[in-house]
């Protein structure tokens, strides 16, 4: 089987190939798992790289061209690696009406980046996100799996900073 | 059995988390054991209970007692006054803004007296991680008669006397779509179930699903009876993990009552549901752009017909419904289409959800009957603007909405009537704006959305959209010229006409909407280069009034590079060089005197 002879790649470990090969077996006769099958493989790695993309559409039979489509196409997925944390900003309307775009500008300007963007330490990477729906607590900001809610352009500079 | 005497709702919501529930829980677990109340005082961790602004909140029951702002400090003197010696706190309870007077009983609290609740009736009463809590609410009730009683016509003919109308924003009646799916012709038929709250500012269905799973489950499998389908999908948004979370549990305890499966209830009936967890893209939102979803594929709508209730996922005859509709079906089968219908308007019937937020005192989620004008939401359930500030606009029904000034609040939630003013009831968020944001800046932060999720595949929202973008992105750095009026109007109408699904049809909305009534501010912009709400910095000179400021020099505390000079009894000045514009001393001003 083609998808067991695997590509080296430097952000991979053989644990991870072991991993994503199950991920593979398991989904490849199911129709429409492409989408399951990328989630998981970028939990496991962190992000998409075009190896591993070639591979998932070796194992499930796909063209790797439609996998790329569908990596491209959807948000979630990304091809660039991350920030060691990752601070989703709630673009939602709530949010916007409450201040989020000064908080944005507030950390891009403090730590040298653009949105959607990773620090060239590769602290932080900056997510604007669709609408969290925590609407209540707007401003909101994520970092990693923390909620912070009515952040503002000074206090998130103080929650950041926690986070080495 | 079981001593229990009171119990205590805690809601566990997501608003009310972040704000401390799990802190306030284990003091209050630790608290209850250590005075021996734990075998009487029974604590759930309930799914949101809706008022959000004013959390973490608790209900205790049987009293009604409602306590909010709940702290870990407050927990050892609220059980020894309250669950011990029978004394409620009365500095927990909720206070009203105006008056301070302090209200104990829930039922009346502004906030939740004007509500009705149907599709949200279990909210913030059941656990939502046991299926028993639901079924000792009549749960499964409905399922149960639909199956075993009801013929999948009479099941049909219910949902049209109700006239209930899909409740995810377009409005369609929700039992002619269920008639249309009955009569295609084919033995493979699917129900999916829309949880891709996309719309910015909506949550109504995040907090369904986190709420009371199983409601959105039973209204699913009387749907699958009604068509005879067999395999269900609810299509969920990756970012509410912890709806996919209850959502799992609640299948699994469908599956070991029998509820779900093979032989439903012994009526030879099979359905199953599997939760299909979206990748991130607001377009599979749209009925065939999440079906291309589920198939794995580039989620982009194609045109209809024919309709998904012809050919739907996987070419075959499909309904899609959206939680808050799902939600209701179980009542409507309990209690008959004509109980539904006696409430509402003419063409609108029943109830609908509202996900309050913005500049409004009382954040949170509100179920109205429908007919209620959108004062009384705004005014009376939401307690109005906070900071003494003026309303300015509601915005309704997201990207695809817009937003209604002050003189239009009288009018009644209506689909209908909505629609003539302009916007859309859409899915239900409600943000509440008030005169310091700038519609200019709005219309631009919803058409970079639109723009963003712009799928692609037709080229009046793909391009259209994009130059909108750019004259709307042009006038708020001040580059407005006189022409871009005229010119976005015909573009928004070439995109309506032409473009292919909801998404880009409505797309141009937020700009006609806010041009209608508010086009003085976009003339403020181009011609003045001035932003009248204070919003756009590009407009932004970075200088400070003397006749506002009250020389409180806070702005020059909070200055990161120390560009803002004071001395005491002085007014502040910034220094433009220096500056960078960070807007720290903008946020800090509380008069406004910095323009």
């Amino acid at each position: 089987m083609s998808y067991n002879i695997q590509p080296q790649h430097p952000d991979i470990t053989e644990a991870m190939w072991i991993r994503i090969n199950e991920i593979i077996t398991t989904n490849r006769m199911k129709p429409g798992s492409v989408i399951t099958v990328l989630r998981e493989c970028q939990d496991i790695v962190g992000y998409l790289p075009v190896e591993l993309i070639d591979h998932i559409s070796r194992g499930l039979n796909l063209s790797p061209s439609d996998v790329f489509g569908v990596v491209s196409f959807y948000s979630l997925f990304s091809l660039e690696p991350k920030g060691r944390h990752t601070v989703k900003v709630c673009m939602g309307t709530a949010c916007y009406v409450k201040g989020i775009k000064e908080v944005i500008e507030r950390i891009c300007n403090e730590y040298q980046m653009e949105e959607g963007g990773t620090s060239e330490d590769r602290r932080f990477s900056l997510d604007p996100v669709r609408c969290l729906g925590a609407c209540g607590l707007a401003p909101v900001a994520v970092v990693d799996q923390d909620i912070y809610g009515d952040a503002s352009s000074n206090s998130i500079i103080d929650i950041l900073e926690k986070y080495e | 059995m079981s001593k229990i005497r009171t119990q205590l709702m805690l809601c566990g919501g997501t608003a009310c988390h972040s704000r401390g529930t799990s802190a306030v829980r284990e003091t209050l677990e630790k608290e209850l054991d250590r005075r021996g109340l734990a075998e009487e005082i029974q604590l759930i961790e309930t799914g949101c209970n809706g008022f959000c602004a004013v959390g973490p909140v608790m209900l205790v029951q049987p009293d009604e007692i409602f306590y909010q702002k709940l702290k870990p400090k407050h927990i050892p003197h609220l059980v020894e006054e309250h669950f011990l010696k029978g004394r409620p706190v009365e500095k927990l309870f909720y206070a009203e803004s105006a008056s301070k007077e302090t209200i104990p009983n829930m039922e009346n609290i502004p906030f939740f007296a004007h509500q009705m609740l149907w599709a949200m009736r279990n909210k913030g009463l059941i656990d939502p991680e046991v299926i028993d809590d639901y079924i000792a609410r009549d749960g499964y009730f409905a399922a149960a008669k639909a199956l075993q009683e009801m013929t999948p016509e009479q099941i049909i003919r219910e949902m049209r006397i109700s006239q209930i109308r899909g409740r995810g924003g377009a409005g369609f009646p929700t039992g002619l779509k269920w008639d249309f799916a009955r009569r295609s012709p084919g033995d493979v038929k699917y129900v999916l179930c829309n949880a891709d709250e996309g719309d910015p500012g909506a949550f109504m269905d995040r907090s369904i699903l986190e709420a009371d799973p199983h409601a959105v489950l039973e209204g699913m499998i009387i749907a699958a009876r009604a068509i005879s389908a067999h395999q269900g999908y609810i299509y969920c948004r990756t970012e509410y993990p912890l709806a996919i979370r209850r959502l799992n549990i609640a299948i699994t305890q469908a599956k070991e009552y029998g509820l779900l499966g093979k032989d439903i209830l012994g009526t030879g009936f099979d359905f199953d549901i599997e939760i299909y967890e979206g990748a991130g893209a607001f377009v599979c939102g749209e009925e065939t752009a999440l079906m291309r979803s589920i198939e794995g594929k580039r989620g982009m709508p194609r045109p209809r017909p024919p309709f998904p209730a012809l050919r739907g996922l996987w070419e075959k005859p499909t309904i899609l419904n959206n939680v808050e509709t799902l939600a209701n079906v179980p009542q409507i089968m309990l209690n008959g289409g004509d109980w539904y219908a006696s409430v509402g308007t003419e063409t609108s019937k029943g109830t609908k959800v509202f996900a309050l937020s913005g500049d409004v005192r009382n954040i949170g989620l509100v179920e109205v009957p429908m007919g209620i004008s959108l004062r009384t939401i705004i005014f009376d359930i939401g307690g109005g603007i906070p900071k003494k500030k003026k309303f300015k606009a509601v915005q309704l029904g997201g990207p695809s909405g817009g937003c209604i000034p002050e003189q239009h609040l009288d009018i009644p939630v209506d689909y209908e009537a909505i629609a003539k003013v302009g916007a859309i009831m859409g899915s239900g968020g409600m943000i509440v704006m008030d005169e310091t944001t700038c519609m200019v800046d709005m219309a631009r932060f919803f058409m970079d959305f639109v723009q963003d999720e712009s799928c692609g595949k037709c080229t009046p929202c793909r391009e259209g959209t994009r130059r909108l973008l750019d004259i709307l992105k042009r006038i708020c750095d001040g580059k407005g010229r006189p022409e871009d009026i005229e010119d976005m109007k015909e573009l928004s109408h070439v995109i309506k006409e032409s473009a292919l699904c909801g998404l880009g049809q409505t797309g141009p909305n937020p700009v006609l909407s806010t041009l209608r009534y508010f086009e003085d501010e976009y003339e403020a912009h181009i011609y003045e280069k001035r932003c009248p709400a204070k919003r756009c910095v590009a407009l932004l000179k970075f200088e400070i009034d003397p006749d506002i400021c009250t020389k409180c020099g806070l702005c020059s505390k909070v200055c990161p590079t120390e560009a803002v000079t004071w001395k005491k009894k002085t007014v502040a000045r910034i220094d433009k060089e220096k500056c960078i514009k960070c807007l720290s001393c903008f946020g800090k001003c509380k008069f406004g005197a910095i323009f």
